[in-house]
């Protein structure tokens, strides 16, 4: 059984939510580099430009590349031979989590839905952060780390489609969901589809197809080409670099289903669709 | 598309010679406040109650900014999603609001009033916190502090590059751009 530190675990979370706020990821650095070349619009290659110059600004500086520094959101694989020290592996998240935003100077985004109050006094800076966790072989730890902003969540949708409807259905959902969210997600998005499972899985699983970075291929040839279709499908709704009008409105679409199998149940194709921005920020670490 | 230099408060002069597509660099003070604050400023107008700033020509900006670090003026500063705002927005122009800053789209009511009583809704880049940032020169809350990134900030800028998406005449910046560049 291999033993991991609670502090150890503490401090790697703090150490990358602050570097991935202020740092653009590479995947998504040379994203928006490649829309800039292929943007026909003079708007939105101007908001584009405007958005290498902020990531440039924002690194130099160690400043939040965007003031919404999200909802913390982890999803965790934990090996069955490693054991925490000191304090469960949740707590340890949640710490991190709190140390990362504090000392960061990174926004405290979380309140009561009802009364709106922040959450930061009552229950802690920017907490409690949204964990999944999944048990897997080995001696590992492996953490995803999303700050996740509201705009993008907020042009987020989730159905169940009859199973006739099939990919034709799927397409015209995720064509519906990004053509009403316009320039409010802050385009230029990526989005995660998460298809079949269950109602609620699918939503889990288009979030979590937001953590591969773009330009990865999908493993399943068959969705790797349903990726590309929908995404010329989406930039042709003309929407652009935050929505003044362009063609490059989406990065990339990102499809994720539930394994083995592809599996649903014989009566329902739930479809889910995560939009985020452009300001992705993610992580990936191992313990 | 032309470019304007303008200096806050803003007059009808002003904002009518602006057009949807037009970019704007403000120069001045701007107030900034979402939604829970939206709240408390529209029921003060309600009650027949004074703001916390003059209304008359101002320009509100839709902020919840990151906490600024020792010897910064302010943190990360980019807009937020504006629809939260449109239900308080049309009575705030109603009573001189003559601008707002945000992203994304607008209900047809704040889109009357901007026709109404003259106003526009400009957009700056979402995301760009830290670039816009830099043209924030000087923050302080002015009420609310309880409401923490949603305290009003009364703040000074210079050049604060925006885009017209909203004009006086009706126009939609959004809408536009879409139909120009929409392939099917």
């Amino acid at each position: 059984m291999r033993r991991v530190a609670y502090e150890d675990i503490v401090k790697a979370i703090r150490d990358t939510i602050i570097y991935s706020t202020t740092h653009l990821s590479e995947d998504m650095h040379k994203a928006l580099k490649e829309a800039l070349e292929k943007e026909e619009s003079i708007v939105s290659k101007a908001v584009l430009e405007q958005l290498l110059e902020n990531a440039e600004i924002a690194a130099k500086e160690e400043k939040p590349l965007c003031q919404d520094t999200g909802l913390a959101i982890f999803f965790v694989k934990v090996g069955s031979d490693v054991q925490v020290e000191g304090g469960t592996l949740k707590e340890a998240i949640y710490e991190g989590t709190r140390r990362g935003y504090e000392e960061g100077y990174l926004r405290a985004s979380t309140c009561d839905c009802f009364t709106r109050a922040n959450l930061k006094d009552k229950v802690g800076y920017n907490l409690p952060p949204i964990i999944y966790f999944d048990l897997v072989e080995g001696d590992k730890i492996e953490i995803e780390f999303a700050a996740k902003g509201g705009g993008s969540e907020n042009g987020s949708r989730a159905t169940v489609l009859a199973p006739a409807q099939g990919k034709e259905g799927i397409l015209n959902f995720v064509k519906q969901v990004v053509s009403d969210a316009g320039p409010n997600v802050c385009p230029p998005i990526v989005v995660g589809v998460g298809v079949g499972g269950s109602f609620d899985y699918a939503a889990v699983m288009s979030k979590h197809a937001l953590f591969r970075d773009i330009g990865t291929p999908n493993p399943d040839p068959e969705l790797d080409a349903f990726e590309k279709e929908i995404q010329e499908e989406l930039n042709k709704l003309g929407i652009g670099a935050m929505g003044m009008g362009g063609t490059q409105t989406v990065l990339a679409v990102h499809i994720e289903t539930y394994q083995p199998g592809r599996m649903c149940h014989i009566a329902s194709l739930p479809v889910a669709v995560n939009i985020q921005c452009h300001s992705s920020r993610h992580a990936h670490i191992t313990i | 598309m032309a470019e304007y230099k303008l200096q806050t408060p803003l007059s009808d002069e002003d904002v009518s010679k602006l057009k949807a597509g037009d970019i704007v660099y403000l120069t001045g003070t701007l107030y900034t406040a979402r939604d829970a604050a939206h709240k408390r400023l529209v029921e003060l107008i309600l009650n027949g109650e004074p703001l916390p700033f003059d209304l008359e020509g101002a320009v509100i900006y839709y902020v919840g900014p990151t906490p600024p670090k020792p010897g910064e003026v302010i943190g990360s500063a980019g807009p937020t999603t504006s629809y939260r705002m449109d239900s308080y927005a049309p009575i705030l122009i109603e009573h001189g609001l003559k601008g707002m800053i945000g992203k994304g789209k607008r209900n047809q009511d704040v889109k009357e009033a901007c026709k109404k009583y003259k106003a526009v809704y400009f957009g700056a880049v979402g995301g760009a916190g830290a670039l816009l940032a830099k043209r924030i020169k000087d923050a302080k809350v002015i009420a609310y502090p309880e409401l923490g990134p949603e305290a009003v900030r009364e703040i000074v800028v210079e050049d604060f590059p925006v885009v017209v998406v909203n004009d006086t005449y009706g126009n939609d910046l959004y809408e536009e751009g879409r139909k120009l560049w929409a392939k099917q």
